[in-house]
């Protein structure tokens, strides 16, 4: 699926995007500190901002991609409004991790690294978050849920429907 | 002056389950009973026992309750604080028995752990520099840098016997010399604070709960190798960490503990933090200064020891977390001290993230050469639901699975590696009789086939290689020939790979295929899964316990369920999808797997 990104509507955001990378520019291995920064201004990393990047830093295109490309926590389309981890790390794992990302997975009609086509979810898998005390963990955006069963999953999704 | 502390745990655990906002109402509700003078309340990291969180422990007296919502703050500060009565409903539990209440430190799972590493997470405040520096922080950095020159800081660690944390074991004043006697215009230090391994999460709870001394640790090896330069290399996945060392560095560089001129020398030393971006391959060591470098963090071909010519090839030391956390508690406390824990080759102490199948689930510091039964079944409680036991797992993707009749060897270095796995970073995970092995194997291959940075030709496809064969086996496809091609290609593998993660991705299956073999004979020649993980191998069936209600038959999706009303139902096996529908609505506990 396509996703259309408005530079019209982001004018602001990349002009302080600029910004941060003129004050980055002189610093050694900038270039991770900048995608962190786009990510996390832009929500993913489209190829117009990596335009932006390659011309700013004066890095080859495709440089930038192969390193986009080799970081799971960036991301070429862009995340759900709402976005959905669940920890496929070990001690999750052992607890029935893989049943709760099932149940995700059915519950919203996309699988792992999807986007809802209405912008509102995503689902990516993570390898712990460091809340094994918790196991089984998923996280939506900020929030932590742990000790989940399959059957809890509708609940904690609907309060972000 | 606040004659009672109110600690209540800031960890990721509790956080998740409203940890934050307890801490609020409380010391709201104490502020407007005009108890603020002499109480205090205070949010701090982990306490270890994560799974009975939200936890808060008050001192003097060492009070702890656990479950708390936030419901429970009015009685707790209305009955404990305000009338000194305790609050017996919220205590947790083994700290209450036979109507004796007994403090923090006196609960079994306190009671065997010796705290270094973690000596004051869940003590302090992480956020306020000078509750760390109240507890003698940031001395051993000042005796370093006024009072001893770079070789006595060397030699003070060298005979501590202090050994990496983050996995191999490597000496760390070793280490440090190496890169003091190469001399360059520039040299780095780094925290290595990626901490990928699935199922581990002690590093993050230092960093979490007492950020200072990983920053001061760094200062004193920077003024060991002569670095001026540091760098915390975090994942980006813990914000928490990452903000609590963005106040910490910053605080100490208002103190002028991290900076120009530290303590009035021309020591300078300055700290940056740099994000991971979720690739386990990072943690390694020459990927890390690859990733730092802005590049992909691909592991590099060792033709120099990176003491010598590590970040942007100056010589750069990379540390641990927890080897970091260990080293200020050294210079206060003496080498004399830190020896007398643990064993003779292995001192200290060891952090391990306690998880899976067991009672207690959380962090735990116990020293060196305390056995694996007595941290799974003393402190950790044992196993729940009165399952039995089966393995567990130490190390991580690069470890192995210790099956139940090693549980007496102790833990250090060299006994877990005699038995093939590793101590590793120190996850430590807990199977019982309902995990496959096979299955766990497999798991470990997945995630290292995702892992692999795709360099070498062996890690890459060999891994992928491995994976399909344990997929075939876990789906009953599988052959005893298989299992050969298994151990052939572990040990190609082994040999061949350039990096740490290609090296070791095997002892996953290694060590499953010695301790367990009989379970991957049992999928391939008897097509059965003994433990019942493995869906394609597993049969529903109707028990007599049967009341004949049809709920299954009603909600079965393939509709290939049977039966009269009040009469026993049958499952077509053929046609059924193993969706365990019909198990999830039986209200009669009739449908099982076998
Ligand atoms: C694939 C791979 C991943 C690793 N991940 C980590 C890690 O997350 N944290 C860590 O401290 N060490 C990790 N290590 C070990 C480091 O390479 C290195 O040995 C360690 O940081 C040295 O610190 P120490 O001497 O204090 O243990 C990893 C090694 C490999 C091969
Ligand atoms: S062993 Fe694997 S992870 Fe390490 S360098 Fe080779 S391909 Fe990359
Ligand atoms: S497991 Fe699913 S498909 Fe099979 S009988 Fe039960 S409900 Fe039907
Ligand atoms: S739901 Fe259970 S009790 Fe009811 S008919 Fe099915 S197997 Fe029998
Ligand atoms: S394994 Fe899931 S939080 Fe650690
Ligand atoms: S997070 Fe609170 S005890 Fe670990």
């Amino acid at each position: 699926m396509e996703f259309q990104f408005d530079l019209e509507a982001n004018k602001e955001k990349i002009k302080n995007f600029k910004i941060f990378i003129e004050k980055n520019k002189g610093k050694q291995g900038a270039l991770m500190a900048v995608l962190h920064k786009a990510q996390d201004q832009f929500g993913y990393l489209p190829k117009e901002i990596l335009n932006v990047i390659s011309e700013e830093l004066k890095i080859p295109l495709s440089e930038i991609y192969g390193v986009v490309t080799f970081y799971s926590r960036f991301s070429l389309i862009p995340k759900g409004e709402n976005q959905i981890s669940v920890c496929l790390g070990t001690a999750c794992y052992v607890k029935g991790a893989q049943k709760i990302l099932d149940k995700v997975e059915e519950e919203l009609g996309i699988t792992v690294g999807g986007t809802t086509p209405d912008r509102k979810f995503s689902i990516s898998d993570t390898r712990c978050l460091g809340a094994c005390g918790l196991a089984p963990v998923l996280v939506v955006n900020e929030d932590v849920y742990g000790r989940l069963k399959p059957e809890d999953v509708k609940e904690v999704l609907d309060k972000y429907r | 002056m606040h004659s009672t502390h109110v600690l209540v745990c800031g960890g990721t655990g509790c956080h998740s389950s409203e940890g934050d906002k307890i801490r609020e109402l409380l010391a709201e509700k104490v502020k407007e009973k005009g108890l603020d003078g002499h109480i205090k309340v205070i949010l701090t990291g982990c306490f270890g026992l994560c799974e009975s969180g939200p936890n808060i422990v008050i001192y003097p007296e060492g009070i702890f309750y656990s479950h708390v919502k936030l419901e429970d703050v009015n009685e707790i500060v209305e009955e404990h604080l305000q009338k000194g009565h305790v609050v017996k409903r919220l205590l947790f539990k083994e700290s209450y028995v036979d109507g004796v209440i007994k403090p923090v430190n006196e609960i079994n799972f306190y009671k065997k752990q010796t705290r270094v590493a973690l000596r004051n997470c869940g003590l302090i405040n992480p956020e306020n520099i000078d509750e760390y520096i109240a507890l003698d922080g940031y001395q051993a950095l000042s005796k370093a840098v006024t009072e001893m020159t770079q070789q006595e800081v060397i030699d003070l660690v060298k005979t501590s016997n202090l050994r990496g944390r983050g996995g191999a074991g490597f000496p760390t004043g070793k280490k440090w010399e190496t890169a003091f006697k190469y001399s360059a215009d520039q040299k780095y230090v780094i925290c290595n604070a990626d901490e990928g391994d699935p199922g581990a999460f002690m590093d993050r709870s230092i960093l979490e709960g007492d950020p200072h001394s990983v920053l001061e640790a760094m200062a004193i090896c920077g003024y060991a190798i002569g670095a001026n330069q540091g760098y915390v290399y975090v994942r980006a996945e813990y914000p928490i960490a990452v903000h609590r060392l963005e106040v910490a560095i910053e605080q100490a560089k208002e103190k002028g503990l991290l900076g120009k001129n530290i303590f009035g020398t021309d020591f300078n030393f300055d700290i940056e933090l740099r994000l991971g971006a979720g690739a386990f391959v990072c943690g390694e060591g020459t990927a890390l200064m690859e990733s730092i470098e802005g590049k992909r963090g691909m592991p590099r071909v060792k033709i120099h020891r990176t003491s010598h010519k590590g970040l942007w090839g100056k010589p750069t030391i990379i540390n641990n977390v927890e080897t970091f956390a260990n080293i200020p508690v050294i210079f206060q406390k003496g080498v004399d001290w830190f020896r007398s824990i643990g064993t003779k080759d292995s001192p200290g102490t060891k952090v391990f993230a306690l998880g899976g199948k067991v009672k207690n689930t959380g962090l735990v510091e116990i020293p060196m050469g305390v056995t694996l039964r007595d941290i799974i079944f003393d402190i950790g409680g044992g196993i729940p639901n009165d399952k039995k036991f089966k393995a567990v797992q130490t190390g991580g993707p690069s470890g192995g699975c210790i099956p139940e009749k090693y549980l007496d060897i102790s833990v250090d270095f060299e006994s877990l590696a005699e038995l093939g796995s590793i101590m590793g970073s120190g996850g430590m995970v807990v199977m019982d009789e309902d995990n496959c092995m096979v299955d766990i194997a497999r798991f470990f291959l997945d995630f290292t086939v995702e892992e692999s940075c795709g360099k070498c030709t062996p890690c890459r496809e060999g891994t992928k290689r491995m994976l399909e064969t344990l997929e075939r086996i876990t789906k009953g496809e599988g052959t005893l020939e298989n299992i050969d091609t298994l151990e052939s290609l572990s040990g190609t593998i082994t040999i061949a790979s350039l990096c740490g993660l290609g090296q070791t991705a095997a002892n996953p299956v290694i060590s499953t295929l010695k301790y367990f073999r009989d379970e991957y004979e049992a999928h391939v020649n008897e097509k059965r899964c003994p433990s019942g993980t493995c869906q394609s191998l597993l049969e529903y069936f109707i028990t007599e316990k049967c009341i004949g209600c049809t709920k299954c038959a009603r909600n079965c999706p393939v509709s290939c369920i049977s039966g009269e009303i009040k009469e026993r139902h049958v499952i077509d096996t053929e046609k059924c999808i193993k969706c365990g529908t019909c198990m999830e609505v039986c209200p009669a506990g009739a449908v099982i797997k076998k």
